[in-house]
């Protein structure tokens, strides 16, 4: 009994550090919370939403915010937004790359095929940072990971936009943003009504651009994230079962012995 | 080792054993008498070398995909998430395998501060296994920076100037370990082959751990030295064998848990930031099982002090054997002792939370009370302790306090007390 005290306390103290958050100068919001598909054991992406978060992707970050781990191919493949081949094909060859040299020792422009990367909308960082008032547009195709908060907090930030508190300068160029760090941000709102024409006739709404945007990125980040949780039930179940079975022989062959196991 | 003489049976067997006793060794190994009393706690010394092999195999494959490059390091890795079968599997296996490896580790240590497993003739076992637990804190370090991430970068950054204290020659060493004059190209390479050379080490050590341990035998809930083979004792294989595995399993579920649904729950958000030496991370962090050491080392001022606090906080643990006077090892029978156990273990605790904190304010104060005190629980308490406790009386055997009839009406009381708390 009271070692079990110990243990919960034990296990408390633990957890709390694992959780334990530090907190950040500015002012500090909660995170807007959304029930996404893909989280939970059994979580799958919504194939709709990551087609319509493609959409937004391309037709709205796309222009400063580079994807460069992605290849035109990973939009055909299994647990992503599962275009068809031929759809892929048609969105790599909008894109053009250079390729070469050819035989000549020449470089050449040709249309992206599906084994390229995502084209970058810039030629260096430098290029990024230039045209975008100093700040450098990071690529998104980790993004999700690599903010506390995940998907909530991309979303949060997409619909964190408001009027600065009274008395809160703010420079040209910067914008007061309820849930990013410090409440500045040098991204003006990118998302507004209908800026997107959705192709499958859902309303364009921020809020849904930006569940949406949110969903595709998470898909970017974790592009294995439904064969992962299948597995991870599989192995769980697996696991689960053989830990029976072997507590079973363990109790049958300590039964020999007069001592408890 | 064994007392007996083992006699392979077969004609071959025992020609190929006369050449290399490697059947004796399996005999030794299968037939090895344990104390039949041993606890769960006892299980973890089999969960760890599983883990040290589990580092080993998925490292291995890990490094046949990654570049150690400061241009590709970070891009290697996604390809290794993204485009290398079952990739996303292996690393989130080996990132996570490090954390349940230092989780089981300071089970296995606090199992052997509890139990008295350092105390005379386990020494040479206990600073083997510090110094397994050193490398280990090495080879966790490096290769958490090999993905080369913002703490990559700068928690490489901060751990390595930490040389830069040493008087005189700081400077010099700090260049010579970076090779160059900050964390750069050259520093990403050779920490990826010493992150690749050190778990070989810890192999031999663990190899050295084990043949020391087999001299005196296990150490026991009890703590009391038993005659081997007796009936206090049961064959490694299959008693031990099955109990292990069957907390093995216990360990891989929440293992897979892990791995599965929250792979990236014990890491920091701010590695899957490619490594800029422009951009300070607002709190570099290392992963928590190093924030106690963190906590002591920031704890106090001076850095040079911090820095020795910070190994001190390590050395403290290998003289242990001497600084622990009583000869009663077990915290059963050591009433007072067992208060100062979970005294340290809260200590510990709060170390690693304070060492998560920013360092001041009140967090400073607590890491500072906190150090403080682990420094007196092993200077102070504990070879002051081991004159002034007055032990409980021990049992004579396992069997008794297990059968729990002894004819000594106080013994038979701390046994039912002994029946309880395990």
């Amino acid at each position: 009994m009271r070692n079990s005290l110990k243990l919960a306390f034990f296990f408390i103290l633990v957890s709390s550090l694992f959780f334990s958050k530090v907190h950040a100068a500015g002012e500090q919001h909660d995170l807007l919370e959304v029930d996404w598909s893909f989280k939970s054991f059994f979580g799958k992406f919504d194939r709709a939403s990551l087609q319509r978060g493609y959409q937004v992707y391309t037709e709205v970050c796309a222009s400063c915010h580079s994807l460069k781990h992605l290849s035109y191919r990973n939009l055909a493949e299994k647990g992503g937004p599962e275009f068809t081949e031929l759809e892929a094909k048609a969105i790599a060859s909008n894109f053009e790359v250079t390729d070469g040299p050819n035989s000549d020792g020449e470089m050449f422009e040709r249309p992206a095929k599906l084994s390229d990367k995502f084209v970058m909308p810039y030629a260096n960082v430098q290029e990024a940072i230039a045209a975008n008032g100093g700040a450098y547009p990071p690529d998104m195709s980790v993004l999700v990971k690599a903010r506390k908060g995940g998907a909530n907090y991309i979303y949060s930030v997409l619909m964190g936009y408001e009027e600065p508190p009274e008395g809160m300068e703010l420079d040209d160029g910067v914008y007061y943003n309820k849930y990013m760090y410090g409440n500045k941000i040098k991204m003006s709102s990118p998302l507004d009504e209908d800026i997107v024409e959705y192709s499958d006739g859902t309303k364009a709404t921020v809020d849904q651009m930006a569940k949406d945007v949110t969903t595709f990125l998470q898909w970017t980040a974790e592009p294995h994230l439904e064969t992962r949780h299948k597995l991870g039930f599989r192995v769980i179940i697996y696991l689960s079962v053989l830990t029976i079975l072997v507590y079973f022989s363990m109790k049958k062959i300590w039964s020999r012995i007069e001592t408890e196991v | 080792m064994s007392d007996h003489e083992y006699i392979p049976k077969s004609k071959v067997g025992k020609w190929f054993n006369d050449r290399l006793p490697l059947l004796t060794l399996a005999n030794h190994l299968t037939d090895y008498p344990t104390p039949k009393n041993l606890n769960y706690w006892w299980t973890f010394g089999g969960i760890l070398t599983f883990c040290l092999i589990t580092q080993i195999i998925t490292g291995i494959v890990l490094g046949m995909h990654y570049v150690a490059h400061a241009d590709l390091a970070f891009q290697s890795v996604e390809h290794i998430m993204r485009d290398v079968n079952y990739g996303w599997l292996i690393r989130y296996v080996h990132a996570n395998g490090a954390s349940m490896f230092f989780l089981a580790v300071y089970i296995h240590i606090f199992r052997s501060l509890y139990y008295g497993s350092y105390k005379s003739p386990r020494e040479v076992i206990w600073i083997i296994g510090m110094l397994i637990y050193f490398l280990m804190m090495a080879t966790a370090f490096m290769g958490y920076v090999l993905p080369w991430g913002q703490m990559s970068f700068w928690g490489a950054t901060v751990i390595t100037n930490l040389f830069s204290a040493i008087p005189l020659v700081g400077e010099s060493i700090t260049n010579w370990l970076w090779g160059g004059y900050s964390v750069d190209n050259p520093t990403l390479t050779r920490f990826f082959s010493l992150h690749y050379l050190f778990p070989f080490l810890i192999l031999g050590l663990v190899v050295l751990h084990i043949w020391a341990l087999h001299v005196p035998g296990n150490n026991n809930p009890i703590g009391i030295d038993i005659k081997k083979p007796s009936k206090d004792t049961v064959p490694f294989h299959p008693y031990i064998v099955i109990k292990d595995a069957f907390a093995l399993l216990i360990f891989l579920l929440i293992f897979a848990f892990f791995v599965f649904f929250s792979p990236n729950i014990l890491g920091h958000a701010d590695n899957y930031i490619e490594a800029n030496p422009l951009v300070t991370p607002a709190h570099i962090v290392p992963e928590w099982y190093l924030l106690p050491f963190y906590a002591i080392l920031r704890s106090v001022p001076d850095k040079l002090l911090g820095v020795i606090a910070m190994f001190a906080a390590i050395f403290v643990l290998v003289i242990l054997p001497w600084l622990d006077t009583s000869k009663v090892r077990s915290t059963v029978f050591r009433p007072i002792y067992k208060q100062f156990y979970w005294f340290l273990v809260a200590d510990v605790l709060i170390l690693g939370y304070v060492g998560a904190m920013p360092a001041e304010g009140i967090y400073l104060l607590i890491a500072r009370v906190a150090t403080a005190y682990y420094f007196a629980h092993f200077l102070l308490i504990l070879p002051f302790l081991g004159f002034k406790e007055k032990t409980t009386p021990l049992p004579l055997s396992i069997t008794e306090p297990v059968l729990g009839g002894s004819p000594d009406m106080a013994m038979a009381r701390d046994n039912s007390n002994y029946k309880e708390k395990l």
